[in-house]
């Protein structure tokens, strides 16, 4: 446009300026054709029906899950919460309990970590100490193993202290796998903190504890949550720890182990399943939710950076 | 063990947790003079490095000594289980499931997230487009794969016997008979492939929107105003553009591809071919109780992410050099 503007003194003709959007109009109507809304809103249906699916058929009676699909509700619908109260309440392996265990293991799988990282975090980020950058790389390279590598040996170690089978375990693998990924967002993330601040601080006389503890966790809130989300997630929805450390038991074991053990039986109980699975999806659901915005950062941070 | 008895255990493991950081932090603050930085640091980096040391470092090395011993770790037999992977012919087919998931998963994945980030960029519905395709992210594989059991469920073709899986229903109405999927061999592979990928677009489709939405506007207007639109521009300006994120996206796809053994898990148990090396890990290690062959796949894992990283390190860098 400038270019137009300076060759002839005058402004562009309406007709090329027209001419010009019209253009980029129709470049960006091609993007947004009735065939492209089509694609997404296939895509999105695929994505959606078989998670309303679930839900729908947590919701009708035990003699039409068994026999019919869901989709038969809509001509003949019937809603009960009878499947509710009977896998939540009912039997001897009641799923309430595996949602209080779920829920005992994931705070504090969730809380140590974020701690320990965090100092790690400043550690690494703000003091000097021989070998830190090695150790620093050599940390960051322990995110790539796989934790299968892990879990026979550390198996060993619970039995032999005697901790097997408690939420100890739990707690303490979650912690230990959590802290690579953590200390290398988290270290990212309070290296932007300008070094302004740190050293205005150290002028004044605080020390490394008082800096760490009045500047830098409040400034890291938000990388904080985005790890917490992330965390929580994977905590919650984990199988394999859970399934190797805590057993199967109503004692320790989470919602997971009992759902994956409930859809391995073999015969009918389609009815307990579809709401056994939605009372452990909600929870992550509600949280995902509620919080998407920092788990968007986490992602993006932790997907661009690492 | 009732639910009093477990809450105390936490309040135990909070106490303790809170003590010992306190006694660090305490540590930490008493350092003065000359050697404030070095104590500080160590105090602040301890906690996390010894319980790496003794919970990751340690057992992962042991893993690697225990994947040349047999059954009961007590003999050594050399390269025997590794040769048993390579050879025995149901290893090899955890081999070749392993290999169709990670070459499928992270392309399809990456691919209908990145269609779908394009064909609902800039519309009116965007945010709610969005969150419908990535709320599976939320949810744990095992609940996903108990969603996608009631997709795929099979009931034989006879009177008064209706089908109660969607997938199959469609073939009903379609006029075709109903396939017990889980059992047709190798395609039921695919099946449970499509549930992680069901769950993965959503990331890929998030992070590539991202990088879409950071490509500067004066190249788009420039290019549309050049006449380039539609699949040109999608081509030759929106795709070389985040060519990075792409990467970045794969490569992340397919580690959590190779780890991944919940679905398997849940959804036929291993059987009837589906069996993945993660699963075999679980199955070999946990229910067969050889350790040996448990280590060796779990090596296998590990050896197969390295090259993943390696190739997605290189790339950034020439990213970064550029």
């Amino acid at each position: 446009m400038t270019v137009l503007d300076t060759k002839d003194g005058a402004s562009p003709g309406p007709d090329i300026l027209a001419a010009a959007t019209s253009r980029s109009a129709a470049a960006r109507k091609g993007l947004t054709s009735p065939w492209a809304s089509l694609a997404a809103l296939v895509i999105a249906v695929l994505w959606t029906i078989p998670t309303f699916g679930l839900f729908l058929s947590s919701f009708r009676p035990e003699r039409d899950v068994q026999r019919t699909g869901w989709w038969t509700f809509f001509a003949n619908p019937a809603i009960t919460f009878d499947n509710y109260a009977e896998v939540l309440f009912g039997g001897n392996q009641p799923l309430i309990d595996f949602f209080a265990n779920s829920i005992l293991i994931t705070i504090p799988a969730v809380a140590i970590p974020i701690i320990l990282a965090t100092m790690a975090a400043y550690g690494f980020a703000w003091t000097k100490f021989p070998m830190r950058d090695t150790l620093f790389v050599a940390i960051f390279a322990l995110q790539i193993v796989p934790l299968q590598v892990a879990l026979l040996p550390l198996l060993e170690i619970f039995v032999g202290t005697g901790l097997n089978g408690t939420f100890w375990t739990v707690w303490i693998a979650h912690s230990t796998f959590a802290l690579p990924l953590a200390i290398f967002l988290l270290h990212n993330s309070m290296r932007e903190i300008p070094a302004e601040l740190v050293e205005a601080a150290r002028v004044d006389g605080a020390g490394h504890v008082r800096i760490f503890t009045t500047i830098m966790v409040p400034l890291m809130k938000p990388a904080i949550a985005a790890f917490a989300v992330f965390q929580f997630l994977w905590v919650w929805n984990d199988l394999l720890v859970a399934l190797v450390f805590a057993g199967g038991t109503l004692d320790v074991a989470p919602l997971t182990v009992r759902l994956a053990n409930l859809a391995g039986e073999r015969g009918s109980n389609w009815y307990l399943l579809a709401p056994g699975a939605f009372v452990a999806i909600i929870v992550p659901l509600i949280v995902f939710l509620s919080l998407q915005r920092y788990f968007v950062r986490g992602l993006l941070a932790g997907s661009v950076k690492g | 063990m009732t639910l009093l008895d477990k809450l105390l255990q936490l309040l135990v493991a909070v106490v303790v947790f809170a003590a010992v950081m306190g006694v660090v932090l305490l540590v930490a603050d008493r350092a003065r003079g000359r050697r404030t930085d070095l104590v500080s640091g160590i105090a602040f980096t301890a906690p996390a490095f010894l319980l790496l040391l003794v919970g990751l470092l340690y057992p992962a090395a042991r893993t690697a000594v225990q994947s040349f011993l047999d059954a009961r770790s007590a003999g050594f037999v050399g390269l025997a289980n590794y040769v048993q992977i390579f050879t025995q012919p149901d290893l090899v087919v955890v081999l070749r499931n392993t290999l169709l998931w990670v070459v499928i998963t992270p392309i399809l994945a990456t691919a209908i997230g990145l269609v779908y980030a394009v064909l609902v960029d800039r519309t009116r519905f965007e945010a709610f487009a969005k969150a419908l395709i990535f709320l599976p992210m939320a949810i744990s594989f095992v609940g996903a794969a108990i969603i996608w059991k009631f997709v795929y469920e099979y009931r034989p073709n006879q009177q008064n016997i209706q089908q109660i899986g969607l997938l199959n229903q469609f073939l009903v109405w379609l006029g075709f008979e109903p396939v017990n999927f889980i059992l047709a061999e190798p395609w039921n592979n695919l099946l449970l492939i499509v549930v992680m990928i069901w769950i993965q677009a959503g990331f890929a489709m998030t992070v590539l929107s991202a990088a879409i939405k950071a490509i500067p506007s004066d190249i788009i207007e420039a290019a549309r105003l050049d006449g380039v639109g539609g699949m040109r521009l999608f081509f030759y300006i929106t795709l070389p553009s985040i060519r990075p994120a792409v990467v970045v996206v794969i490569t992340a796809i397919s580690i959590a591809v190779l780890k991944v053994f919940d679905i398997v898990r849940t959804m036929t148990g291993g059987q009837f071919d589906t069996s993945v090396v993660a699963n075999e890990f679980y199955v070999q290690s946990f229910r067969l109780s050889n350790l040996g062959m448990g280590s060796a796949l779990a090596m296998i894992l590990f050896v197969l992410v390295v090259p993943i990283v390696i190739y997605n390190v290189r790339q950034m860098r020439k990213v970064d050099g550029r």
